[in-house]
């Protein structure tokens, strides 16, 4: 299923999100099973099954490390069900340190300080990646592909940091 | 999800737990990581001159069964040869653990922190 097909969007990555809105309140009023209350039992489940195609397409687009697997996936290639190993000792070794300050949080003195720091090293990051990514997943050359797969995994560790650092600053109140 | 006996017995008191001095010349040093979950594992390996892993220290950020996973790996290396350690599988450690199937890349994380330690002790006596 091509979800930028779904919603008459361009396949790019910087997508405009205010008209994916749009046509997003615009497919789900045309299949809303209420619509369908007087309609065949066929009919019925056909709406339930397009609201849920709908609502599906809308989640991986609105999302920008989802939609970036998307369009991997449109052209063969499958990160979403992977359970790949990365070996990128020196990316590792940062995500390594970045999960020891992490943990630092709760012992140090001016946890705020600390949270700030951290926010800040892993936007910065995180935009020089997603920036890298966004010139390479919308190619047709199969080593492009391969290395916006590359950052995409990258990112999907910086989620996996940031929900930490959120986890940690709960912890703190 | 229930984790079985072995997991949470390797979860609270998590065996070789920390690392060695990486300047010293027998450590070697793997570090694997699993994009699907942000799990990142470290494995260090005190390997000597007969090529026999004496020791074994990890640090891993991740899950129960992450954790599990390479604890039960640094028990088990020690005292291994190096083709032994090699020879380690990640369906051994999903087995002894009774890793249910979403975690079965848990196991596959300590076999390939084997494998990645074992690459740098190769890289490091080929000079």
């Amino acid at each position: 299923m091509n979800y930028f097909e779904l919603f008459s969007l361009s396949p790019v990555y910087d997508l405009d999100t205010a008209l994916l809105a749009e046509r997003y309140r615009d497919l789900q009023r045309t299949v809303h099973p209420d619509k369908f209350a007087n309609a065949s039992e066929q009919d019925k489940r056909i709406a339930v099954q397009r609201t849920a195609q709908v609502n599906d397409g809308y989640n991986t687009l609105k999302h920008p490390i989802l939609r970036a697997e998307h369009m991997l996936s449109l052209k063969g290639i499958d990160l979403s069900h992977e359970s790949t190993t990365v070996k990128d000792t020196q990316f590792l070794m940062q995500q390594m340190e970045w999960r020891e300050s992490l943990e630092a949080i709760k012992h140090c003195d001016d946890p705020d300080k600390l949270i700030d720091q951290l926010h800040h090293s892993f936007a910065d990051y995180r935009e020089q990646i997603t920036a890298q990514m966004s010139q390479l997943v919308g190619s047709d050359d199969q080593q492009a592909l391969l290395d916006a797969a590359d950052l995409i995994r990258k990112l999907k560790f910086m989620a996996k940091l940031q929900d930490e650092l959120a986890r940690a600053e709960d912890a703190l109140f | 999800m229930a984790y079985s006996e072995k997991v949470i017995d390797h979860y609270e008191n998590p065996r070789n737990v920390g690392s060695f001095d990486k300047n010293d010349p027998s450590v070697v040093t793997g570090m694997v990581g699993a994009p699907a979950c942000g799990d990142v594992m470290k494995l260090q390996l005190k390997i000597d001159d007969n090529g026999i892993i004496e020791d074994a220290k990890f640090k891993t950020y991740g899950c129960g069964s992450a954790i599990a996973s390479s604890s039960l790996v640094t028990e088990w290396v020690k005292g291994k040869t190096i083709e032994q350690a090699q020879a380690i599988k990640n369906t051994d450690i999903a087995e002894e653990l009774a890793l249910p199937p979403v975690k079965i890349h848990c196991s596959i994380l300590a076999e390939d922190a084997i494998k990645a330690a074992l690459e740098d002790y190769k890289s490091k006596h080929q000079k």
